[in-house]
């Protein structure tokens, strides 16, 4: 990363090392500096991101550290990394199917791989591969074709056997007589997990080092719009700020967003459940997706098993989904991983995505100008936060998508250039 | 979880339902008439509110008729069932009148 190294901003906080550790043990862990300051928002910034996840402060961080800005503001109406950031099952690939997709989740993937050194700070991320089960004549022929498209990117990845997917899944039901019967699958080897808090803390204390206000429990509740009707600041629950750069990535409530601005988006927002299950030794070490039952599988370093369930038909905005999908998915499991069906469900939680009709994301300029949303990135978010934030940032700081970002504008739905990744998306929108 | 009030069928668990997404939507009377702006708001751009919204179910596994329902996304409840060809109350959907 060009970026490495450079990160000791105007606020000069010790950096996070194995003496640093040393050190604060012998006080008991009692001196430990915050990670970051919970400023007062100021009158005005030369940018404002609103929203505080994952996507969110990186963009701010991305603004800081490579494009120089210093005052920045990431506002927040809970606490930073409290929505989908903390609710996803932490996936981490780049084998999308079309060259834009490509582009931009191998860009992500890029950056995840230098991202602790470079945030000083921890990830837990762990490139343990991610396999996709396929369950079909037809989904293997499929799944043969995108592997190619994904080679032709210059992505590795791998078509697998039954027999690979045993050796590499110990625990899988290999049994041709079941009712998803696994006939093989492919498996992209840099892929992986990482500690999805730590996204967000991490991105945070590096993004307040270089001076970004990081703004929590502070909610937009209107945009201020000049006579030109270009935007000029927010209205928040802890007053105006003003700024005509200003980002929304919101997810799940991005529509409420542009709605506040006075437009429409494309979007709709769908719960998507997940569930872990009580911590076992280690049975996989590796990530299993199947896209025909929609379940897919990971073990945390806690010993729980991470399951990601489906999304709900219905629009929602309530951070729960029904139970039905979680039966599904369970049964799922049960067939595939025998030896879960004894396990007990530790907890289940929902989280609101923001489902777009291509399943690909929107980072766009939109109808108000100095306004740019990054959102849609549905059920599959995590994975691009670096690339997300590092685009993003590019697009706020230029006021025009690099070309990285170019193809998921907002116009796409209007040329009818969509990128169609439901194939590759995981869940079924 | 939702229990919906299938107008014909009584209260049943949502899993027994297909979802229409938003109700009321007119097809262009003459879709070669219309710009691209105005063919993709209708293919692909739909209201999202957080809160009351007029929307379609079909009792996929019951008497597999299409009915309305005003729902609030926030809360999940139910605040108007009604049949096709009927129109919601402007009072339940906040003052909002659909047309």
């Amino acid at each position: 990363m060009a970026e490495a190294g450079r990160r000791r901003g105007p606020t000069g906080k010790p950096r996070y090392s194995i003496f640093a550790l040393a050190r604060n043990a012998l006080s008991y862990h009692e001196n430990w500096q915050a990670a970051w300051r919970s400023p007062e928002p100021k009158p005005s910034y030369e940018a404002i991101v609103v929203g505080g996840g994952g996507h969110g402060l990186a963009t701010a961080y991305y603004l800081a550290s490579v494009h120089g800005m210093r005052k920045i503001a990431v506002l927040e109406k809970g606490w930073i990394g409290g929505g989908n950031t903390g609710r996803n099952t932490t996936i981490i690939r780049s084998n999308y199917l079309w060259d834009e997709s490509a582009a931009i989740y191998e860009h992500a993937l890029k950056l995840w791989e230098g991202l602790s050194q470079e945030l000083n700070f921890n990830l837990m991320f762990s490139q343990r591969g991610v396999i996709t089960l396929a369950h079909s004549e037809h989904e293997l022929k499929e799944m043969r074709r995108r592997v190619e498209a994904i080679r032709l990117n210059g992505i590795d990845t791998e078509v697998l056997s039954t027999s690979d997917v045993k050796k590499l899944v110990p625990i899988i039901n290999t049994d041709p007589g079941i009712r998803w019967p696994v006939m093989g699958g492919f498996i992209q080897r840099r892929g992986g997990t990482a500690r999805h808090d730590a996204v967000a803390w991490g991105y945070a204390r590096a993004a307040d080092d270089l001076g970004v206000d990081i703004i929590q429990n502070c909610e937009v509740t209107g945009f201020l719009k000049d006579a030109t009707g270009a935007v000029e600041g927010v209205e928040t629950t802890r007053g105006t700020i003003r700024s005509r750069r200003i980002g929304c990535v919101a997810a799940g409530h991005s529509g409420v967003l542009a709605a506040l601005a006075g437009f429409k988006l494309p979007i709709q927002a769908r719960p998507l459940q997940a569930l872990v299950s009580e911590p076992i030794k280690p049975v996989i070490d590796t990530v299993v997706m199947s896209n025909a039952v929609h379940m897919y599988v990971s073990q945390s370093d806690k010993g729980e098993l991470v399951l990601g369930a489906g999304t709900d038909s219905y629009n929602s905005y309530a951070q729960r989904g029904s139970m039905n999908i979680i039966e599904h998915q369970l049964a799922a499991a049960c067939e595939l991983y025998p030896i879960v069906s004894r396990l007990r469900v530790l907890r289940t939680w929902g989280g609101i995505v923001d489902t777009c009709p291509d399943a690909s994301p929107i980072l766009s300029r939109t109808p108000v100008e100095g306004l740019y949303f990054n959102c849609g990135w549905g059920t599959g978010g995590f994975k691009a936060t670096p690339g997300s934030g590092h685009v993003f940032a590019d697009l706020l700081a230029h006021g025009k998508p690099n070309a990285i970002a170019a193809p998921f504008g907002l116009e796409r739905f209007q040329g009818g250039y969509l990128i169609d990744e439901h194939g590759a998306a995981g869940v079924a929108h | 979880m939702l229990l919906i009030p299938c107008p014909w069928c009584g209260p049943r668990d949502d899993a027994e339902f297909a979802y229409g997404n938003q109700a009321h939507l007119a097809r262009p009377a003459d879709p070669s008439a219309t710009t691209d702006a105005e063919w993709a708001e209708y293919l692909y751009f739909r209201d999202n509110p957080k809160g009351p919204f007029a929307e379609r179910w079909m009792h996929a596994a019951g008497c597999r008729r299409w009915f309305h329902v005003v729902r609030d996304t926030n809360s999940h409840a139910i605040l108007q069932v009604y049949k096709v060809g009927e129109w919601p109350d402007p009072a339940v959907l906040g003052g909002k009148e659909l047309s």
